[in-house]
């Protein structure tokens, strides 16, 4: 089976460089014709190779913007985080206002069903199985844990996160207006790329209530053009649905959804080394006597999505400021309830679990003693090998080198290490050492030295 | 397949990285998760006895068709009674080992929870070998 990924690598613009290979958490990728190639078995759409690539050569696939106006009804699920990349003169109503203009008849904020999402997580923690839970809100981390860690698949709580719950309420309020179910789409605003994973190929669960993604980066410039056409001379909307309240403003930050936790010993992780390095100690059993683990790919969790905008410490500053001015409101009583969420909270309680989320092995065979023998082949590979880690054979380690010998058909003499050895020993020509990198770095990087003006090459 | 780490007495510091290395050999032969787990527990109580108990030893595991057999060879001080020390709750850890959350007197009997064939033996003295089978089919 292979995984749908939404990172994908441009291939025009992809220089070879291997910043990437060596960032990526889960050794999914490889240096081949001078280009980086993704895994899909191994992508878990982290996004760390997004961040970490000098020449803009990877990118978040998406959806044609068009695509929206294949439904009659167009709705826009838009996190908060989303409305946090604005400065605090533009208010909700006026991007509300912007969004109906672009196309959506309906604007809802993803983090709308909060509360039930913290209803029925909190009913799973005082049940109280396979601690300490982990939380399914990151897509990434539910595809690291299923890829990296299948031990801890048990302690992912299946709980539908806000994003679909809101789909589904809003699905449902939709088709009770009149709507068929075929003419609603609804189209979520992503600020990362795993998001997209999860609604093109959901875990534990046969099909998204979601129709389409579109990337938080595109959507701002759209919107920020309108803002800025529009000037001074501007239109606001009334908001369809009632407000977040302060919580649910909260949720996608770091400590969002641990500080509505009911558990007595609860951790917030973010950045994806951080969630390695605990998850790492959770598997050996050594951490004891944590009930909850709120787990986020991302620094700063969602402010920190590879498709937004604004940087992610003002977003947090933002979001946090909005949720203070609405815990004023509550705290006078000027806050009107989602009276319409509340009102489903029985059909949509119902529909909130997912199926167990499954492991995804990333062994070297599924037959034990298959693997084994490699296993040992590897382990014979692995002391040859030079032990740095260099990449020059374009894989990330030296490791990763002996598998790809044993599993993918690559060779002993794709190291540099073993071709210098080789060549001094007679054994292999120069020529075929400078073959085998022209083979993984590709012909131009060999050929720049080859032309360069400054060297008096003898021919 | 043959692997072989060292353990050294004290260092709490770098207990489990016997533990962490062997997981990813298992899980890199697609064994199932739930037993990769065990083998991980009881090796992890293990070498925290070694570390806690005992002067330093060595931990090997062999891996071959079905099972995983694993031994934590320390160089004493040895065990007089070791029916005592597999009951719950008995230890004779010092006040400082026990300031760092470990012993709570659970360490063999947590390890034949785990384990399908468990066989201590240990001459006082001289030292414990404590080695513990799982079946990984």
């Amino acid at each position: 089976m292979v995984f749908f990924h939404a990172l994908q690598i441009n291939e025009t613009v992809c220089e070879g460089c291997s910043h990437c290979m060596r960032v990526c958490p889960t050794e999914a990728i490889r240096v081949r014709d001078g280009k980086a190639h993704i895994n899909e078995d191994r992508c878990i759409d982290c996004g760390e190779c997004f961040i970490a690539c000098p020449h803009k050569a990877v990118f978040v696939k998406q959806d044609d913007f068009e695509e929206i106006f294949k439904f009659p009804c167009r709705v826009a699920l838009v996190p908060a985080v989303f409305l946090g990349q604005f400065k605090d003169d533009i208010s909700v109503s006026r991007i509300y206002a912007i969004l109906n203009e672009i196309g959506f008849q309906h604007v809802i904020e993803t983090e709308i069903s909060t509360p039930l999402y913290t209803e029925r997580k909190n009913q799973m923690e005082r049940e109280g199985n396979n601690k300490p839970l982990i939380s399914s809100f990151c897509p990434a981390i539910v595809r690291l844990i299923q890829v990296k860690f299948p031990g801890l698949v048990d302690n992912i709580m299946p709980i539908k996160a806000p994003l679909d719950i809101t789909a589904m309420f809003i699905r449902r309020k939709l088709v009770n207006e009149g709507w068929p179910e075929d003419q609603i789409g609804v189209f979520y605003v992503t600020p990362c790329a795993a998001k997209i994973a999860a609604v093109k190929s959901p875990v534990g669960e046969e099909k998204s209530s979601v129709d389409g993604v579109i990337n938080m980066d595109s959507l701002y410039n759209r919107v920020y053009k309108k803002i800025k056409e529009q000037g001074h001379d501007y239109k606001e909307v009334k908001l369809p649905i009632a407000q977040l309240t302060s919580d649910s403003i909260l949720t996608s930050l770091t400590n969002g959804e641990r500080r509505l936790s009911i558990a007595e010993h609860s951790l917030s992780i973010d950045g994806i080394d951080n969630v390695i390095e605990f998850l790492e100690k959770v598997e050996n059993d050594e951490v004891e006597g944590v009930d909850f683990l709120e787990l986020r790919a991302c620094d700063q969790s969602c402010p920190g999505g590879i498709l937004t905008y604004n940087n992610r410490f003002l977003t947090c500053e933002r979001m946090f400021n909005r949720a203070r001015y609405v815990a004023g409101k509550e705290r006078r009583g000027e806050m009107t309830r989602a009276k319409e969420v509340e009102e489903e909270h029985d059909y949509l309680m119902n529909n909130i679990m997912v199926e167990d989320v499954e492991p995804r092995s990333i062994s070297l065979d599924p037959d034990f003693n298959k693997a084994l023998e490699k296993m040992n082949k590897i382990k014979v590979l692995e002391k040859l090998l030079p032990q740095i880690d260099c990449g020059i054979c374009g894989a990330p380690s030296c490791n990763a080198l002996a598998e790809d010998i044993v599993c993918n058909g690559c060779k002993l003499t794709d190291c540099i290490f073993i071709q210098r050895n080789m060549e001094s020993r007679k054994s292999m020509k120069v020529e075929t050492s400078l073959k085998i990198m022209e083979k993984t770095w590709g012909q131009e990087k060999i050929e720049n030295y080859i032309k360069s003006k400054f060297l008096k090459i003898k021919k | 397949m043959h692997l072989e780490y060292t353990v050294v007495e004290g260092d709490f510091v770098n207990a489990g990285s016997a533990s962490s290395s062997i997981k990813k050999t298992l899980k890199q032969l697609n064994v199932n998760p739930s037993i990769v787990k065990r083998v991980v527990v009881a090796l992890y109580e293990a070498e925290v006895n070694a570390i806690a108990h005992a002067y330093g030893g060595v931990v090997t595991a062999d891996i071959d068709a079905g099972k995983i057999l694993v031994r934590v060879i320390d160089k004493g001080p040895g065990i007089p009674d070791i029916d005592w020390a597999m009951q719950e709750g008995n230890s004779t850890a010092s006040p400082e080992v026990r300031n760092m959350g470990f012993g709570a007197g659970m360490g063999l009997p947590n390890i034949k929870k785990n384990v399908d064939r468990l066989n201590v033996q240990s001459t006082v003295g001289v030292g414990t070998t404590v080695e513990m089978e799982v079946n990984l089919g």
